[in-house]
């Protein structure tokens, strides 16, 4: 079965972050499709490779990073609320003359469009909410 | 049918009774972090949450439970499931749909 996951809450506010992960690792694990895992609101801290929580601590967005390099997962990050949040790409970095850039390996910026298709190509989409 | 999943303790939200409000007999609930509260005997909610058990299955996710230390005194009729559970119940419901 092909799912989407989408995740509207911060990593360390609150445990929907963590949920999404444990639940994208089961259905993973099972042999079911994640088509796309999209970051809405504050979900964007997702995509942040510079969160830098304590080394005996788990760490969600490199947690998220090694699931993607591993089963070649697209993670999205809404550009919208990635932007005004300080979530940028490289690109956008340039774009907008800002002095760094922080979106993580395994992320990437996009529309609103990329949810959209990932719920009309899932069978399931599943809403982690904050 | 539908798979309704709870997010929010009963005791700071309106999210379970909301959905308890509008979900359909046959659909199923499952609780997931601060909501698996829910879960607790001789509460304020038992009543109601024992009524609904005739109209709903109810599931708590057990980690969460696990990490508040409530997982050996729910309710009667509530079952315990894993994330594998938890994957395979939205397989079996046509649709999730997300109270938080």
């Amino acid at each position: 079965m092909i799912f989407s996951l989408t995740v509207y809450g911060a990593p360390f506010s609150n445990q929907c972050s963590d949920t999404a992960y444990q639940f994208a690792s089961s259905l993973l694990k099972q042999g079911h499709s994640l088509h796309r895992v999209f970051f809405y609101h504050d979900g964007v801290y997702n995509g942040s490779v510079l969160a830098t929580p304590p080394q005996d601590e788990r760490n969600i967005q490199a947690s998220w990073s090694q699931l993607a390099q591993q089963y070649d997962l697209d993670l999205v990050v809404c550009v919208a609320a990635g932007l005004r949040r300080g979530m940028l790409d490289e690109t956008e970095a340039d774009r907008y003359e800002q002095p760094a850039h922080n979106l993580a390996s395994g992320f990437t910026l996009s529309g609103l469009g990329q949810m959209v298709e990932a719920a009309m190509v899932s069978d399931r989409m599943i809403t982690f909410g904050a | 049918m539908i798979l309704h999943t709870i997010n929010r303790s009963p005791f700071g939200s309106s999210c379970l009774q909301s959905c308890l409000d509008v979900a359909a007999a046959g659909s199923a609930i499952i609780l997931i972090e601060d909501a698996v509260y829910a879960a607790l005997p001789n509460t304020q909610y038992t009543d109601q949450i024992a009524a609904a058990l005739g109209k709903h299955k109810f599931y708590a996710l057990d980690p969460d439970l696990k990490a508040r230390g409530i997982h050996e005194a729910t309710l009667d009729g509530i079952e315990s499931v894993d994330y594998d559970g938890f994957v395979a119940l939205c397989t079996e419901f046509s649709k999730v749909v997300s109270w938080y």
